[in-house]
């Protein structure tokens, strides 16, 4: 008797839809991708239930670290002359002497966290640099030095007729003294409106905020 | 993966002597490599990329009013003060607090528990409520705003809640605490400063409780 010859077939499998979804994928992320702006520190936003979007031109923020030092920058990708407005308003008022060269670098500093007595060192510094130099943090808990009220206070002037967003960057570890130092900056500026800065959480279920939700957002 | 195919040699006939046929070359191209460099790019955006858009909490302060009397004041039973301690511990009580020698009304809890007592809170103060004519101005005053819910609101206008952080409480117990207000539809709320005697009272309870 013939022996039963089973037909070989081929374990070649067509590839051509795999690497077409591959592909598809590839250039979604391509472009949904949007990289993160340099950030001077690592900061763990706490979650809130609003789903308001922040806004990320016209806006100071400001930035609280988990172990409370506090950042100043601001965000103004269309207009980059409010920096120079900026440095200049601060330079004068603290009379901190400084070159113009120094206070052309502000344009790329992200963001500040020194002292005005460091001012002058961080921006005679490059980009590069500035990014690992160790700062101690805007001082803003005693009452009698926030300096935080003149950084404030430069970016109301520089913005001055146009609406300035404020925002505050917490890291959920961070001291509420530090928080209440940064408000009563604020509130010294006369500015009662601020934007907090969180990760989006859930509703919890059944909650009046999630009655009212599926009642009115139908 | 695709495979390279160097086939066509077996169907090359030679169909008589002296005639040469030219070898056919296969168009596949092997698709190996161009993969490898796909699924590397796919892997490098999955991880750079930032789905998590950052959201806000709008947070309105009122003006520091130096005089006492321009002060808003607030019945007495529809108050609830909270206070945040340390280690995500939650105190509060109800209207002004009392403290003598048989115990006082100032309570401790967590903010898993906090949720409840807003919640208790605020409809024991809605109960209470009686209908008069500011309430129809409000109640007028929303709905001309479009406000779905205009009937209840002016239901809670006695219920006020105090937020008081101390020294201890972290910024995400403030964010959360903020939150709660919003999760549980607290219209009016404050965050005033702690008083001493609170923070005293914080610190004896934590000293019993063994907080640190």
């Amino acid at each position: 008797m013939p022996s039963v010859k089973l037909p070989r077939k081929s374990t070649d499998t067509d590839m051509t839809p795999f690497v077409d979804v591959a592909f598809l994928i590839l250039s979604f992320f391509m472009l949904a991708t949007k990289f993160k702006p340099p950030e001077p520190v690592e900061i763990t936003t706490p979650g809130s239930v609003n789903s308001q979007k922040l806004p990320e031109n016209n806006a100071v923020m400001i930035i609280v670290d988990s172990s409370n030092r506090v950042f100043f920058s601001v965000l103004s990708e269309k207009d980059k002359s409010k920096f120079d407005a900026i440095i200049q308003d601060v330079n004068s008022s603290q009379s901190l002497g400084l070159s113009n060269a120094e206070m052309a670098n502000y344009r790329q500093t992200f963001a500040v966290g020194v002292p005005f007595g460091n001012l002058k060192q961080l921006l005679g510094l490059d980009t590069k640099s500035q990014e690992v130099l160790k700062v101690p943090g805007i001082p803003v808990l005693d009452s009698a030095n926030n300096q935080l009220f003149w950084w404030v206070a430069a970016a109301k002037k520089a913005f001055a007729g146009e609406k300035l967003n404020y925002l505050i960057k917490g890291d959920a570890k961070s001291k509420y003294p530090t928080f209440e130092a940064v408000i009563s900056a604020l509130k010294r500026n006369d500015e009662f409106k601020y934007n907090l800065v969180t990760a989006l959480d859930d509703v919890p279920n059944n909650s009046e905020l999630d009655l009212y939700n599926r009642k009115n957002l139908k | 993966m695709s495979s390279i195919d160097t086939g066509g040699g077996d169907s090359v006939h030679k169909k008589g002597p002296g005639v040469k046929k030219a070898k056919k070359l296969s168009t596949r191209v092997d698709m190996t490599p161009m993969v490898d460099l796909g699924f590397l790019l796919i892997t490098f955006f999955i991880f750079t990329t930032t789905m998590t858009t950052p959201t806000t909490l709008d947070l309105n302060m009122p003006k520091d009013i130096k005089d006492p009397k321009d002060q808003t004041e607030a019945k007495e039973s529809g108050v609830l003060s909270i206070m945040l301690g340390k280690a995500d511990q939650v105190y509060y009580y109800e209207g002004k607090l009392v403290v003598d020698a048989t115990g006082n009304n100032f309570k401790s809890t967590t903010f898993k528990g906090i949720r409840d007592v807003i919640i208790k809170k605020k409809k024991e103060v809605m109960s209470r409520h009686v209908h008069d004519e500011t309430c129809a101005k409000t109640q007028e005053r929303a709905k001309a705003k479009g406000d779905p819910d205009w009937e209840k609101a002016c239901d809670d206008r006695d219920f006020i809640v105090i937020i008081k952080p101390a020294a201890d409480a972290t910024y995400k117990n403030t964010v959360d605490i903020l939150d709660e207000m919003t999760i549980n539809q607290v219209r009016t709320y404050a965050m005033v400063k702690i008083l001493p005697d609170e923070v005293a009272l914080i610190k004896k309870t934590e000293e019993t409780a063994g907080i640190k």
